[in-house]
């Protein structure tokens, strides 16, 4: 699957409209390449355009401009022919109330030439048990998993997924990655959506992270966390007269920091050596007159990545 | 091939299932399709059933002859006996409707009316009547009457047909727009629009369960109106069918173009009550449309409701086939269907 210059505006709707015809950037200038067997993560806070992106690479939003290719063709062509090798599940669907899991699935199935059983799917969701009960009846969890079966019934080669487990419990995600992983390691490509973090380093090959419709950063986890410079993070919350003379240029030139960046009122240093940098951290401020009233560690995560970046909280 | 066409089959079948479940698993479909009509044809009958009829009622201005008069008009079996009234009663009965007709005691006797009001010109003919009787007028000879209450011409044999008609309005334009624009904002459309499924198959589905509900839909009413009030089916109960069953499609497919644009529910509901509601008042299915104006009649008389109400009830009541009337109303039927189905095909959203 290939995307080049993908381009999404959307009109300005309401009031605003009528004087100034300006658009909505949603998705600007996207570049992105997913290997067949590939699990491939979209990262990125809401708002960022990856709904957009993954509806247009799904052949249900028209791009503005740019050109996509999935399974080496294109949608305008051979809508038919990819329909019946894709799966997916948008960020928001609500299936029908009074219908029950196995009704809901056999319909889904119907309207595929090839596929899963009805209860191959079910089992893989495990959704056994709930088979005869209403969807109304069914817990977040439980309908996420639904969802997901409505698109592994067709046994696709490649499966899109928007936020298959916001607001679910750690147990549900955990379920679900697991069927991910399942239909991953059976050949299957993957493209996946989230806010977690967890979810991507522990899913996905590769990560791409959006902000503002643009891909700032794409490569492994392992690549992304590496490109910090260094494996800790230190977050340091200080007060005292001087607060301002803290200059990160200065910080930057202590033993084993590799980065420093004010965020959300504290001082994140990304630190290669802990044992190097942190009496050295300490120092510099008890030199520059600051207590420091609260600081901790933790190694660093694609989250950090995300901070570095942009200087925000990947959730506001 | 045969694959191709059992599958597709399937999807239809699957898809028509749905539709079907979702129809009677939810208790408000029931109630709209079954016991609304029947609770209002019980009402309905019982308020018009047709009864004796009944006298008229007058009253006697205060007077030294208006206790005569009064024993005069007592003897009637067509006047109430009436109250002797003073001035400013009989004024304020007379304009309130209480007495229709008021005689003053003069010699001769006058009669204060308003002759706008029907009951009062009825009132004046049968107090005159008794009047002149009474003081000793000879009629000229005495006619026999021959008393009719034909089945089929009573109020409940009006009724019953234009509730039948109703109700595949309402159903058509409820079960088939407020759905599917349920669905769309559900974004069940737009799921379905990402599989391989045909969207022809998704609207044959609604269209289908549409035309089997009938069989479920049609016979509680009219066996209860045979059963509660004997109201028979004059003509031919297929002919009957396969109207009432363009009449279902044709509503369908206005429901179809109504929720096509619809963001959600809640915007068609208001449109189904705009193009509802004057077919309601207007289309005779609760009093005849000869009550209203010739320039407004040749509007009414296109609207797909009074030319489905027309056709059932001459089928039923007058027991005829396929009368020019019958046949027109199934073209106008026919007209609206396939109208609204072309204009949804430009316009049905499915994102
Ligand atoms: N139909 C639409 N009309 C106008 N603007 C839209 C529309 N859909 C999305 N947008 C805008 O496009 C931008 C990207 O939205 P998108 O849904 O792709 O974000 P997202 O990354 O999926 O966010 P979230 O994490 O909240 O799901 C947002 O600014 C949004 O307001
Ligand atoms: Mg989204």
């Amino acid at each position: 699957m290939k995307c080049r210059g993908l381009k999404k505006t959307y009109k300005r709707t309401g009031l605003a409209a009528v004087d100034d015809d300006s658009e909505v950037v949603a998705v600007d200038g996207l570049d992105l390449d997913v290997a067949a067997g590939e699990c491939f993560g979209l990262l990125g806070p809401n708002g960022a355009g990856k709904t957009t992106t993954v509806e247009v690479l799904e052949g249900l939003l028209e791009p503005s401009e740019g050109d996509v290719t999935i399974l080496g063709r294109r949608w305008a062509k051979d809508e038919t022919y990819l329909r019946e090798r894709i799966g997916l599940s948008l960020q928001q669907t609500f299936l029908p109330d009074k219908l029950t899991v196995v009704e809901t699935v056999r319909l889904f199935r119907s309207f595929f030439k090839t596929g899963r059983t009805v209860e191959e799917t079910i089992g893989l969701v495990a959704l056994q048990e709930k088979a005869k009960a209403k969807y109304e009846t069914l817990s977040g969890g439980q309908k996420q998993r639904l969802a997901v079966a409505c698109a592994l019934v067709s046994d696709p080669e490649l499966l899109f997924l928007d936020e298959p487990t916001t607001g679910l419990d750690p147990q549900s995600r955990r379920m679900l990655w697991d069927v991910i992983s399942k239909f991953r390691n059976e050949g299957g490509s993957v493209v996946l959506t989230t806010h977690y973090m967890d979810e991507a380093e522990r899913l996905c090959d590769r990560v791409g992270v959006v902000d503002h419709g643009k891909m700032i950063a794409i490569g492994t986890p392992k690549e992304l966390i590496a490109s910090l410079g260094g494996s800790h993070i230190v977050e340091v919350q200080a007060e005292g007269e001087a607060l301002a003379a803290l200059l990160p240029a200065e910080l930057l030139t202590l033993p084993s920091i590799h980065a420093c960046k004010p965020v959300l009122g504290r001082m994140a240093f990304t630190v290669g050596e802990l044992h190097v940098a942190l009496p050295a951290i300490l120092t510099a401020y008890t030199e520059r007159k600051l207590t420091v009233k609260d600081l901790s560690t933790h190694s660093a995560t694609l989250e950090d990545v995300f901070v570095h970046l942009t200087g925000r909280q990947l959730r506001d | 091939m045969i694959d191709a066409v059992k599958a597709r089959l399937g999807s239809i079948w699957q898809l028509s299932m749905m539709r079907w479940r979702l129809f009677y698993r939810e208790p408000g479909t029931m109630f709209w399709t079954f016991g609304f009509p029947m609770a209002l044809s019980i009402v309905l009958g019982i308020a018009f059933r047709s009864q004796k009829p009944e006298p008229v009622v007058c009253g006697v201005l205060e007077g030294p002859r208006a206790v005569m008069i009064q024993e005069l008009l007592e003897k009637s079996v067509d006047v109430r006996k009436p109250d002797v009234l003073s001035e400013s009663a009989s004024d304020a009965q007379l304009r309130t409707g209480k007495v229709s007709l008021v005689v003053v005691p003069t010699d001769p006797p006058t009669y204060r009316l308003d002759s706008t009001r029907p009951e009062s010109r009825l009132a004046k003919a049968l107090v005159d009547d008794a009047l002149q009787r009474g003081l000793g007028r000879k009629d000229a000879f005495a006619p026999h009457s021959d008393e009719v209450t034909a089945v089929g011409s009573r109020y409940i044999d009006f009724l019953i047909p234009g509730l039948v008609g109703l109700g595949l309005m309402s159903s058509g334009l409820w079960g088939v727009g407020f759905s599917l624009a349920e669905m769309r904002t559900r974004k069940l459309l737009k799921r379905f629009v990402a599989t391989p499924m045909k969207r022809a198959d998704l609207l044959l589905s609604f269209l289908v369960v549409r035309a089997f509900s009938l069989i479920v839909e049609l016979p509680p009413l009219l066996i209860f109106a045979r059963v509660a009030f004997g109201v028979r089916m004059q003509g031919s109960i297929v002919v009957f069918a396969l109207v009432c069953l363009v009449g279902a499609l044709s509503f369908s497919v206005l429901g179809l173009l109504l929720s096509s644009r619809a963001e959600n529910p809640q915007i068609v509901s208001g449109l189904i009550n705009v193009v509802s509601f004057p077919m309601y008042l207007g289309s005779g299915v609760f009093f005849s449309t000869g009550r209203y104006p010739d320039g407004i009649r040749k509007v009414i008389d296109v609207l797909p409701l009074t030319a489905l109400v027309d056709a059932l009830r001459e089928i039923m009541n007058e027991g005829t086939a396929f009368s020019p009337l019958v046949l027109r109303a199934l073209a106008i039927l026919v007209a609206w269907g396939v109208g609204s189905f072309l204009l949804a095909l430009r316009l049905f959203r499915w994102r």
